[in-house]
């Protein structure tokens, strides 16, 4: 579903007189049908850098990143910019850290829409976007709300549901439940691995032992790169 | 194939390099948004993609909607008018440009249905009031002057007027610029939700990252009349490559 060869990555900051640093290098890494990889390491390994550039939210310096795409493998490092834009509607879906929120839209229809651009019909798509909300513990009177006065925890449950309901094949997951509670967290276990028994190939990034063990069917370790003179 | 197709386009003003030898390619139902700080030659570049303004070299090709190719330089100006009249949309940033001030803010959004033929009275004024409310102007100001406005409102009813004919492109210049931020919150949702329903394309020209953010898809930063650097937008926000870009990036105050 998703395999990379010879990644590699490194960042020049121009406003500190052309400083580089290298992040990633020789990066091979492959996520088949219904597999769950890790990404493990320490802080400053390049798990984030490698999650971002996966979705081709950073630009790969070197090497590829196929991603299996309507049955056809494309390179997310070389593709045209709205090709990528297809993948990540079709194929390749991202739940940060951090929602992103767009004023004055609400809670509902930020994962509504998800859907309606996949062609669904407003009213199932509604549907569809409250009941995973309950599902993760956000109760109806938050529905018509804008996200931008929740705690952390909502929002990263608007987050979830809104990365989840569209059901890409390939799912990337930067800290899931970094802060969520116990209740929430075993939700969360819960739809990856449902996702996974779907087909879905997974990449995350978590440092929760107790989750990694719960959705992990592998590591894939990262060590610092060695800072370049 | 591509909606619009610029190459090797450049523009001078005396000393000053407006334009330097800009290649821009737009899809259908793509928004590109055009940043840079000012002077950079965003609007100068808006200006000759539309063909408002003629380059000193380079060509603008139009695909219409039958997948014929006009270089639109070279169109005879009755057919350029035409096509601002309706496959295409211009919102500047003062809406004062485009509206008729002494006209009521149903008649500047009929105004451009009659430009394309349409005749029936009732129909025209049933529209207008549709496309009012859906800019979120209330049904019963359709008879009020336009100067009865406030910044906001004005605005939205340029919006209006310009999608009401359903053009594929709409060229924008600074559609947020001057107005207080609540306001812009509300006409940037606005913008996006209508771009997307109708799947319009758009080149968009601001010196505001977020705004970049929330409605383009793709990014073109300018320096000096040369872009820079262009991709994807949360590609070239997040991860810019050139220092100019870099600088653009980190400069900006996080609210």
């Amino acid at each position: 579903m998703l395999r990379t060869e010879g990644l590699a990555k490194t960042f020049t900051l121009h406003l500190r007189g052309g400083m580089q640093l290298p992040v990633l290098s020789g990066i091979d890494l492959a996520v088949s049908t219904g597999e769950c990889v890790v990404l493990s390491g320490p802080s400053g390994a390049g798990k984030s850098t490698l999650m971002r550039s996966l979705y081709g939210n950073y630009r790969a310096e070197a090497g590829h990143i196929w991603i299996r795409h309507h049955g056809e493998m494309i390179d997310i490092a070389a593709a045209e910019p709205r090709i990528v834009l297809a993948v990540r509607r079709e194929t390749l879906g991202y739940v940060s850290q951090f929602l992103r929120v767009v004023p004055r839209v609400s809670t509902l229809d930020i994962v509504a829409d998800e859907l309606i651009t996949r062609g669904v019909a407003q009213d199932e798509a509604r549907d569809r976007a409250g009941a995973l909300l309950l599902r993760l513990n956000i109760p109806r009177r938050l529905h018509s709300i804008p996200p931008a006065t929740f705690s952390g925890g909502e929002q990263q449950r608007v987050n979830l549901a809104r990365g989840f309901i569209a059901a890409h094949p390939i799912l990337l997951l930067d800290e899931p439940t970094a802060s969520l509670d116990a209740d929430n967290r075993a939700v969360v276990i819960a739809m990856v691995n449902e996702a996974k028994a779907r087909g879905t190939a997974i990449v995350a990034i978590c440092h929760d032992a107790e989750v990694r063990d719960a959705i992990a069917d592998r590591l894939f370790p990262l060590s610092p790169t060695q800072e370049a003179a | 194939m591509t909606l619009l197709r610029a190459r090797g386009l450049s523009l001078r003003f005396k000393a000053i390099r407006a334009l330097d030898d800009v290649a821009v390619d737009l899809w259908p139902g793509e928004v590109l948004a055009i940043v840079g700080e000012s002077g950079s030659g965003k609007t100068t570049l808006l200006n000759v993609l539309s063909g408002r303004m003629a380059p000193d070299a380079g060509t603008v090709w139009y695909t219409d909607p039958e997948g014929q190719e006009h270089d639109v330089h070279a169109m005879p100006a009755p057919a350029l008018r035409t096509l601002h009249r309706s496959d295409w949309g211009f919102v500047h940033q003062d809406p004062r440009q485009n509206l008729r001030m002494n006209v009521s803010a149903g008649g500047n959004v009929g105004e451009r249905l009659m430009a394309r033929g349409a005749r029936n009275y009732g129909d025209i004024r049933a529209e207008a009031i549709d496309w009012l409310t859906q800019v979120e102007i209330d049904a019963n100001r359709v008879d009020d002057l336009p100067r009865t406005f406030s910044g906001g409102m004005l605005q939205r009813l340029q919006i209006a007027r310009t999608l009401v004919t359903h053009p594929r492109l709409v060229f924008m210049d600074e559609p947020t610029g001057g107005l207080d931020v609540s306001v812009q919150a509300r006409l940037l949702d606005l913008i996006r939700t209508l771009v997307a329903r109708l799947g319009i394309a758009a080149v968009l020209v601001t010196h505001d990252i977020a705004v970049a953010r929330l409605l383009a898809h793709r990014i073109a930063v300018m320096q000096r009349g040369r872009v820079v650097e262009t991709g994807l937008t949360d590609q070239v926000l997040d991860d810019p490559q050139h220092a100019y870009t870099q600088l653009l990036v980190s400069s900006v105050l996080q609210a």
